[in-house]
């Protein structure tokens, strides 16, 4: 498998000169991997410490430390709940269940029909229309169980 | 090190009290030489300064001036006021500068430490009964010294994983772990294999090796040494010995001529381990993994235990006796050894006098060097045999000439110490041609040949001294007693000698020795045993400096430097 398809490969070379430290470019070239693969495979961890002149372990040390990276390859939509206060208070515990039950997978786990991902996340900072939902890039406000239930309908039929 | 750096002190104020300590120095290090300890974990004096631990942390301060007018600031007495920073600051990363104000004691220090120490200890686990680093753990230590003495801690301890193999001969307790990253520092720095490091930083920081890599490099064990806690322990010495039990003792590996300095750790005449011990003109604080694994030779099955005449097991004297005999008998030649001490090779070069011996040959054992602490120059001991006179000249690999001697006739008795006849290149024929009386640790070819075997000792079981590859004269002393019978080495070689001359032996020690070699051997004039000191002394190679020593640049030395200095002195001289 390719790390990068020729688009994000020019994007990494002009990326790379662009800091004092070759080092400093892990992050962005981290986030280049995951936005085209969906996630960090270890030949991709290898790939940037060669591009960097790094060890893997050095760039394997930033990708477990945020759990942005993903690690493994994810569902079809990467479904992230709000859990911080406003969204707590206004019932995302409870539309967090609601998601479980309808994908019929736990919390950061994946549907078994590899639909989509579910997390429970920080603050989406949308606090005035809790609870909120994000589905890849898009934004959900005010999602009850309800609303929850019918997410789900949508990504089945690929109307989302 | 060196008269110049001890001569540039300058004054710093230490709980009140004006010390001197070496300018530039790290104020750790500089308390350290006032006998004193700031206690510390991720600080190492090898290693760069991180300052993750805390534990360092010390009131500091410096003498007050006005800032508009660079005027000392007074205080009511007349006496320049300090200004002390708010808060507390890490010694590791402070360099000292004259005039600096420290307190190491101060309420605030000790809330500090206690403080700091109460974190550290959060999800430590009890282990303490289980943990080879009981009784040499800083942890405890700190924990003993400065810590509160019970928990206030309620909830549950973080759980990681318990027993990590991350190299072949490293075992990792996550748990015990304090987070200090010494042992990935000195994997990135010193040994140049970063493949250490912490994933999934946080609570549950975990310190691991890259999926598929392991800390397998010859340097491996030096992060168990300086691992603060039970975290990194030898696979080799893990559960076998409490360290309480340990007798440490001085000595110098033999694996090559670095001579990095150790120590070897034995109870009732075991050895549990081989460490380093710092010497910072030789190996610093670190050591290769193979030399650590050199005690093993002590039991090796291929020990020779037993005096031997004619392949059976007999007692020193009739061996001494039956050597006399052949070499009264005809011409005698030496093969010498660059693995003996430079005492024996000494009283070597004494016996080749009194036999005679038509000609000495040594044998080279060079291997590849790693640019480190393993030089070339697989032997400890080579310019020790150029120093005693026993060789002139480097040595080669093959026996030819003794070879080519053998053939002509012209060697009847071949006196062998430590090597193997066959495997430094003399044919079966050619062995068959003499009588071989060997001396050695181990059986080879040489002994199974030999018409005399006599047991040589380990370094482990003796004193005396070696000569590293910078001229450096380091001395071993004994660890563990010798086998069974066995006799040291230089009163085997005395008893020879005097034999050969007709005189009556004595038991010569080494001191005794070095008396001798004080007045025979030029550039050990004025030297003696005890004067040499835990960490050696330089001597001057004099006129073998110019030789095309195989060493190339390593941790300590380089042969440029090297030759340079030697043909000064060796002109001035």
């Amino acid at each position: 498998m390719a790390i990068l398809n020729d688009e994000n490969l020019a994007k990494v070379d002009k990326l790379v000169p662009k800091y004092p430290e070759k080092r400093s470019a892990t992050l962005p070239l981290l986030h280049l991997i995951q936005e085209e693969h969906g996630y960090i495979s270890n030949e991709a961890v290898e790939w940037v410490a060669e591009r960097l002149d790094l060890s893997p372990i050095n760039v394997y040390e930033v990708v477990t430390f945020y759990p942005m990276f993903k690690q493994k390859p994810g569902g079809k939509y990467a479904v992230k709940v709000c859990r911080t206060l406003s969204c707590a208070l206004g019932g995302a515990y409870k539309t967090c269940k609601a998601f479980e039950e309808a994908l019929g997978c736990g919390l950061d786990q994946t549907s078994e029909d590899k639909l989509a991902s579910l997390e429970f996340v920080e603050c989406h900072a949308n606090c005035g229309r809790a609870p909120v939902v994000m589905v890849d890039e898009q934004m959900f406000e005010g999602v009850d169980e309800n609303g929850a239930r019918k997410l789900v309908e949508k990504m089945r039929e690929g109307t989302l | 090190m060196s008269a110049d750096a001890k001569a540039e002190t300058i004054t710093i104020n230490v709980d009140g009290v004006d010390r001197e300590v070496p300018k530039g120095a790290n104020l750790i290090d500089a308390i350290e030489q006032l006998g004193e300890e700031i206690p510390h974990y991720c600080y190492h004096p090898k290693l760069s300064v991180v300052g993750n631990c805390r534990m360092c942390l010390v009131e500091l301060g410096m003498p007050m001036r006005d800032r508009a007018t660079g005027e000392p600031v007074l205080d009511d007495d007349g006496v320049q006021k300090i200004g002390w920073m708010p808060k507390p600051g890490i010694a590791c990363s402070t360099t000292v500068a004259p005039g600096m104000h420290i307190k190491t004691k101060s309420q605030v220090v000790k809330d500090c430490r206690n403080g700091v120490m109460e974190f550290l200890l959060l999800n430590h686990p009890l282990d303490c009964p289980i943990c080879d680093q009981a009784g040499e753990c800083r942890l405890q230590e700190f924990a003993t010294d400065y810590g509160r003495g019970y928990s206030r801690y309620t909830e549950a301890k973080n759980v990681k994983p318990k027993r990590t193999r991350i190299g072949p001969r490293i075992m990792l307790d996550d748990e015990r772990c304090i987070l200090c990253s010494r042992c990935i520092r000195f994997s990135k720095e010193i040994a140049n294999d970063d493949v250490l490091g912490f994933i999934d930083r946080g609570s549950y920081s975990t310190l691991t090796t890259y999926p598929g890599k392991q800390l397998e490099n010859n340097y491996s064990l030096n992060t168990v040494d300086i691992c603060p806690v039970g975290a990194l322990t030898s696979t080799d010495f893990r559960f076998k010995m409490r360290v309480w039990f340990l007798k440490a003792v001085p000595s110098i590996c033999t694996e090559s001529s670095v001579g990095a300095n150790t120590e070897v750790w034995s109870r009732e005449g075991k050895i549990y381990r081989i460490t380093p011990r710092r010497n910072d003109a030789v190996n610093d604080t670190w050591m290769t993994d193979s030399g650590r694994a050199l005690y093993k030779q002590v039991e090796a099955d291929n020990r020779l235990r037993a005096y031997q005449v004619d392949g059976k097991a007999s007692s020193f004297d009739a061996a001494i006796a039956a050597a006399i005999a052949q070499m009264k008998q005809g011409k005698t030649a030496v093969v010498a050894s660059a693995r003996a001490s430079l005492e024996e090779q000494f009283l070597l070069s004494q016996m080749v006098e009194a036999t005679a011996a038509v000609r000495v040959d040594m044998v080279s054992h060079y291997g590849d060097g790693d640019h480190l602490l393993l030089s070339e120059d697989r032997t400890p001991n080579l310019r020790g045999a150029l120093l005693t006179g026993l060789i002139n000249d480097l040595p080669d690999a093959r026996l030819d000439g003794l070879g080519k001697a053998i053939d002509a006739g012209e060697v009847d008795t071949l006196f062998v110490v430590h090597e193997d006849l066959a495997a430094a290149g003399l044919t079966d024929a050619q062995i068959a041609k003499v009588k071989v009386i060997y001396a050695g640790i181990e059986e080879n070819s040489s002994s199974a040949n030999a018409k005399v075997s006599f047991p040589l000792l380990t370094v482990f079981e003796k004193e005396g001294s070696f000569v590293n590859q910078n001229f450096r004269v380091q001395k071993f002393h004994n660890a563990i007693p010798a086998p069974r019978g066995v006799v040291y080495d230089l009163h085997l070689l005395e008893t020879l000698r005097a034999h050969m001359v007709g005189e009556s032996p004595t038991r010569p020690t080494v001191p005794a020795v070095w008396e001798l070699m004080a007045q025979k051997i030029t550039c050990l004039h004025g030297l003696d045993f005890r004067g040499l000191g835990d960490l050696g002394v330089g001597v001057d190679a004099g006129r073998f400096a110019s030789l095309p020593f195989v060493e190339s640049k390593n941790l300590k030395h380089d042969p440029e430097k090297r030759s340079k200095l030697g043909v000064e002195a060796g002109a001035t001289a």
